[in-house]
């Protein structure tokens, strides 16, 4: 770091209000070239508006911004594309139904709506290459790539543009851990030729192994800047949350013998689901692991009455057969209720007021529950909200999940479904979410927990089922459940010694 | 929390409080325009329009458009004075009762197609009432069928009680009967929901699909009311009678506050919307203003009542 | 090849329906396959083809146009005027014709954009407008336009109609390299996802109103071709061509969600419902039966399309 350059973005007293609520407060901060600065804070800390700040999408209520200490004021995306400020947004910003190739080019500062020249092609050809994405063709629709492959693409989109700031938002939250260090070595390339890089992500580890300096901000306001290897965990951990954390994860339920409630034999689907038998006793928490997409949430569709022609028997809450809709599924014969994992789209109609999402799922329910039911939760799990009647959009990631999961346990289910629930969500509603799952199990609920997180697996589970290529490969528990077994098995090398506990 | 049910309030007293603006503006040219046989006849030719207005609130609030109006209209229209055309005293009777009925069957049709082969609703009620209008031209020639209202529709559509015309009764009361509707078991709450977002409200346990037929029938059933009122109006049916109401269904919606896009909107709104629009045709035509210059104003009204919708949105 | 196949599925579908329906027509028809035949044929198809394509680039960015046949009419009654004169002024004419509809097509764009007014009601509205200044320039049906110029651009090029080379014209010379550039992906991505498009550094107002515009200017192209054909002015063609229009994208694969089809399926769906008609009408089934038959065919072929939604494994596909 070449602290004789001046910075490459500066802000001075940057504000940022909508309506009442203050994202950003007065936030004095800088990047220069040629250093990786990490951004960490909680969900609603102010990072996300930073970034839509430098990259144009919004304009500071207040204060101003330098880029190269000139006044400047970012109108759009492109304004900001322009000046060689690139942002790789959380929300992918790739066009589904184009394909690869022209979103590669969509945007790019000399082709925005004229032609296109051969090298942009075959710089992102390039970098995809390096990032093991040789095998996405550029001229497949984006909405046929997985997660995974989008991101990589979305990787490749922004390192083609010749960045001078790159924002990297949640950029490989879908990525496994060796295509990561494979990104983390381009993105290290780039600051050595000068790149200012600004990276938030919620894995820490990710943030130790590649962080020059970090920036922690809370509650709007930049906290402390200080380089990395500078303060322990701990101590990081502290600055966010503003408190002393205490465990992240609670002591689990111990296990007591108990009835079944859920019984899934020999499951098959569509070449989807090979086989699949579970069984879940109340007040258990079973884990579903493995890598994204290898069948673990089609069970859980299929149990939540989503999927059509399984075979196989399936026996919930007393109950023979599938539910055949959500609907039945919710009812009293199944009780059941599913969290799905992506809760802007499936789990909450954002427009629509906290309150209206709260009552949904048990709107024309046999018994509808009292209000003081749903306060009681709302205090317990720590809801922050101005008005019950303000929508759900306005919260942050973490709030509206607490509002998603809420919805369903008014109902009383007798068994929870939960996809990922604490994706992408601040370290404190995490905890506050793995808190409410042990309480829930010790009053009796069972609770099918998928996670790609494996210390939430570990932790919080008493059986995990690993899931590769729709079948259970491994299942994990007492001594044999942690993280190298968990790792093993997803990747389908876990070794007789292992089965052997199973 | 104040603050947002300020805010509906205004909107939905808008197209009323901009009719009332209207009708005193034109009165400064036209003083009769205030005079209470003037506007109790308004009421009247508004209720026809009013009827239709109620049931294609219900599905634009899902996110639909139901664009079988026309020829749901003008079947019942035809069905109805088909039956008292033969004289026969059951089926006298039985008029009004299978008019309805057909306009819940029309509305069947459209559930098929929308809520089961999920056709995007425009395309699908567009093809439903071609389909339709092919039916209505094969069964009467082309020509206007013969057949005359039966008492009980002319009483509907042109009666008074105390001076007020029963058709505006029966427009207010439809009104009423539906807002409780759509409050009991939370049905409305449904709407709008599936209007926002369908697969949340899926995924929340509800029967989208019923929820979504159940809303084509009631708009059918209402268009089919609207042709036994317009029958019993001109004692007669007609080729094509229903055209002329699709597009000022839609405006007074639109102008009611509901938004096109669903989720947002209500049946009290949509009144005021259809008082406006029946107000400003009126004035139009009372004012002998030719048909080019009609379509110019009633157009240019229409976009600068939408303006100050969204400009006062944007404020608040 | 079979890449080709697979990505523009729903474009090649039609095209072999539309190849079915004509050989059909050709042998139903008792002159058979003539050059008379195939202009008369393929002038109808231009009209409604220009039609679905104005309807085309509204629907790809999201949006709705009821104001394509007003926007038909106005131009119609417009080139009454204009084109009945010769040499510079007929160049001028359709040059004017155009713009006016490029015009009309700019008005609506821009009140979408910036009055923050859902398509559908704008063009509702707008649509009466046009059609009450088309009725203002044309009362009742009347005026001309010269023959020789009208007979020109209806009639055929070394036996293959003008209105056939009209479409390769505007396939090859405007929608290929369209398609290419980046304003072409700047539309499609807006119609996808605005939000991506936004983020990509696209002006996202700037492209919508630039496709409205253009729809505009194929409404007024088909305006002004229906005057070709027609030689007088009419103020009253509107409804029929808008809903029509908005039929003939669907059958030629356009989603109405946005940001799926393309210009020649538009075109290709066209044709085919045109087709269809012509086919009735030498059919020899009773005419009273003509619109129903028409009715259910257009339901069907709609239909059929979303047949794959009954064999969905998963119900929750078919919200997407």
């Amino acid at each position: 770091m070449n602290k004789a350059k001046h910075p490459l973005i500066r802000l001075h007293g940057v504000t940022k209000r909508y309506g009442a609520t203050v994202a950003l407060d007065n936030v004095d901060f800088s990047c220069f070239p040629a250093e990786i600065h990490a951004i960490l804070g909680e969900n609603g800390a102010g990072k996300s508006t930073l970034m839509k700040l430098l990259s144009g999408v919004i304009q500071p209520s207040e204060g101003d911004v330098f880029v190269d200490e000139e006044i400047i004021r970012l109108k759009s995306p492109g304004h900001a594309i322009d000046r060689g400020l690139i942002c790789m947004f959380q929300e992918l910003s790739l066009v589904p139904d184009l394909s690869v190739r022209e979103n590669l080019l969509l945007g790019a500062k000399d082709a925005r709506y004229g032609f296109a020249k051969k090298h942009h092609l075959a710089d992102a050809r390039v970098l995809l290459d390096k990032i093991d994405a040789s095998h996405v063709q550029l001229s497949t629709r984006v909405s046929d790539l997985t997660l995974a492959e989008r991101q990589q693409v979305e990787i490749a989109k922004a390192l083609s543009r010749q960045p001078r700031l790159l924002i990297l938002d949640e950029a490989t939250s879908a990525l496994n851990s060796t295509v990561v260090e494979k990104v983390f070595d381009l993105i290290r390339e780039q600051r050595d030729r000068g790149t200012g890089v600004l990276f938030i992500s919620h894995r820490f580890h990710e943030i130790e192994a590649i962080a020059d300096k970090i920036s922690v901000f809370r509650n709007g306001q930049h906290i402390e800047t200080f380089a990395n290897g500078q303060y322990n965990y701990g101590a990081i951990i502290n600055k966010m949350v503003g408190q002393s954390l205490t465990e992240l994860f609670p002591t689990p339920a111990p296990r007591t013998i108990s009835s079944t409630v859920l019984t899934l034999d020999s499951l098959s689907w569509n070449g989807e689901i090979k086989d699949v038998s579970i069984d879940v006793k109340a007040g258990q928490i079973l884990g579903l692991g493995g890598l994204d997409g290898q069948g673990q949430n089609h069970v859980l569709q299929a149990l939540f009455g989503l999927l059509k022609h399984t075979t196989g028997d399936a026996a919930v809450n007393g109950t023979q057969g599938m539910p055949r809709s959500p609907k039945a599924a919710k009812g009293k014969k199944y009780g059941l209720a599913w969290v799905p994992e992506d809760r802007k789209k499936e789990g909450l109609i954002l427009e629509q007021s906290i309150q209206d999402n709260l009552q949904l799922a048990a709107l024309g329910h046999a018994s509808a529950p009292a209000q003081a039911v749903f306060e009681k939760l709302i205090s317990s799990l720590e809801l922050k909200y101005q008005s019950l009647e303000q929508p759900v959009a306005a919260l942050s990631g973490g709030n509206q999940q607490k509002v998603s999961l809420i919805k369903w346990l008014v109902i009383s289910p007798t068994c929870l479904l939960l996809s990922d629930p604490t994706r992408g969500i601040d370290v404190k509603t995490k905890t506050q979410i793995y808190q409410l799952l042990v309480e829930l199990s010790k009053q009796g609920i069972a609770i099918i927990l998928l996670s790609s997180d494996y210390e939430e697996l570990v932790h919080l589970c008493h059986q995990v089922h690993i899931f590769y290529d729709g079948e259970i490969v491994d299942t994990l528990s007492d001594e044999s459940l942690n993280a190298q077994n968990i790792i093993a098995a997803s990747l389908n090398m876990h070794k007789k010694s292992s089965e052997a506990h199973a | 929390m104040n603050l947002r049910i300020k805010a509906s309030y205004i909107e939905i007293a808008f197209p009323f409080v901009a009719s009332v603006l209207m009708i005193l503006g034109a009165s400064t040219v036209f003083p009769e325009f205030l005079s209470a046989t003037y506007l109790l006849q308004q009421l009247q030719i508004a209720a026809f329009l009013g009827v239709i207005a109620l049931g294609a609130t219900v599905v634009i609030l899902l996110g639909h458009i139901d664009l079988s109006v026309p020829w749901a209209l003008g079947g019942a229209a035809i069905i109805s004075t088909t039956l008292v055309g033969t004289d026969h005293a059951v089926l006298t009777v039985l008029a009004v009762p299978a008019a309805l009925l057909f306009g819940a069957f029309v509305g069947i049709i459209n559930g098929i197609g929308v809520a089961w082969f999920r056709i995007p609703s425009m395309v699908w009620t567009l093809a439903v009432n071609s389909m339709l209008l092919g039916v209505a031209v094969l069964n009467t020639g082309g020509f206007n069928p013969k057949g005359a209202a039966s008492n009980l529709m002319i009483t509907l559509a042109t009666g008074q009680i105390a001076r007020v015309p029963v058709a505006f009764i029966v427009w207010i009361a439809l009104a009423i009967a539906m807002m409780l509707f759509l409050k009991r078991g939370g049905f409305g709450r449904y709407l709008s929901s599936i209007g926002y977002n369908e697969k949340a409200t899926y995924l929340a346990g509800v029967s989208t699909s019923g929820v979504i037929f159940i809303a084509f029938m009631i708009a059918g059933t209402c268009s089919a009311l609207g042709g036994v009122l317009l029958a019993g109006y001109a004692n007669q049916a007609y080729q094509s009678m229903g055209d002329p109401y699709l597009m000022p269904t839609i405006a007074a919606v639109v102008i009611g506050g509901t938004s096109i896009l669903g989720g947002k909107g209500s049946l009290v709104g949509t009144i005021g919307g259809v008082t406006f629009i029946t107000l400003l045709s009126s004035i139009l035509s009372v004012m002998q203003i030719s048909e080019a210059w009609r379509n110019i104003i009633f157009g240019c009204i229409i976009i600068v009542m939408l303006l100050l919708q969204t400009f006062k949105h944007r404020r608040s | 090849m079979l890449d080709v196949f697979k990505r523009y599925r729903r474009e090649c579908i039609a095209f072999f329906v539309l190849f079915a329906l004509l050989s059909l027509y050709i042998a139903t028809h008792p002159r058979g396959a003539s050059t008379y035949v195939m202009t008369i044929w393929a002038n109808q198809c231009l009209i409604l083809a220009l039609a679905a394509i104005a309807q085309f680039f509204v629907v790809v960015v999201r949006g709705i146009d009821l104001s394509v046949g007003a926007v038909m009419a106005l131009t119609n009654c417009a080139a009454s005027y204009l084109l009945n004169g010769s040499g510079f002024e007929l160049v001028y004419g359709s040059f004017m014709v155009i713009a006016l509809g490029t015009a009309c097509g700019l008005i609506n764009g821009l009140i979408v954009v910036f009055g923050r007014i859902q398509p559908i009601i704008v063009t509702l509205a707008t649509g009466s407008i046009f059609t009450g200044l088309a009725l203002l320039l044309r009362p009742t049906p009347g005026g001309s336009i010269n023959y020789d110029f009208a007979d020109a651009m209806t009639l055929d090029i070394v036996g293959i109609p003008t209105a056939v080379w009209i479409a390769l014209l505007i396939i090859l010379l405007f929608w290929f390299p369209l398609r290419q550039s980046g304003m072409g992906r700047s539309i499609y991505a807006i119609g996808s996802s605005e939000q991506a498009a936004f983020q990509s550094g696209i002006s996202v107002n700037t492209v919508r109103i630039i496709a409205f515009a253009l729809g505009g200017t194929f409404a007024g192209l088909a305006g002004s071709y229906f005057s070709y054909v027609t030689a007088t002015g009419d103020a009253g063609i509107a409804a029929n061509f808008t809903l029509n229009s908005i039929a003939a994208v669907v059958l030629g694969g356009v989603a109405l969600s946005g940001g799926v089809g393309t210009l020649i399926g538009a075109l290709l769906g066209a044709c085919i419902l045109k087709t269809i008609s012509s086919l009735m009408f030498f059919s020899g089934l009773p005419p009273l039966a003509q619109p129903l038959i028409e009715g259910l065919v257009l339901a069907t072929a709609i239909a059929i399309g979303s047949f794959g939604i009954l064999t969905e494994k998963n119900r929750l596909r078919v919200f997407d």
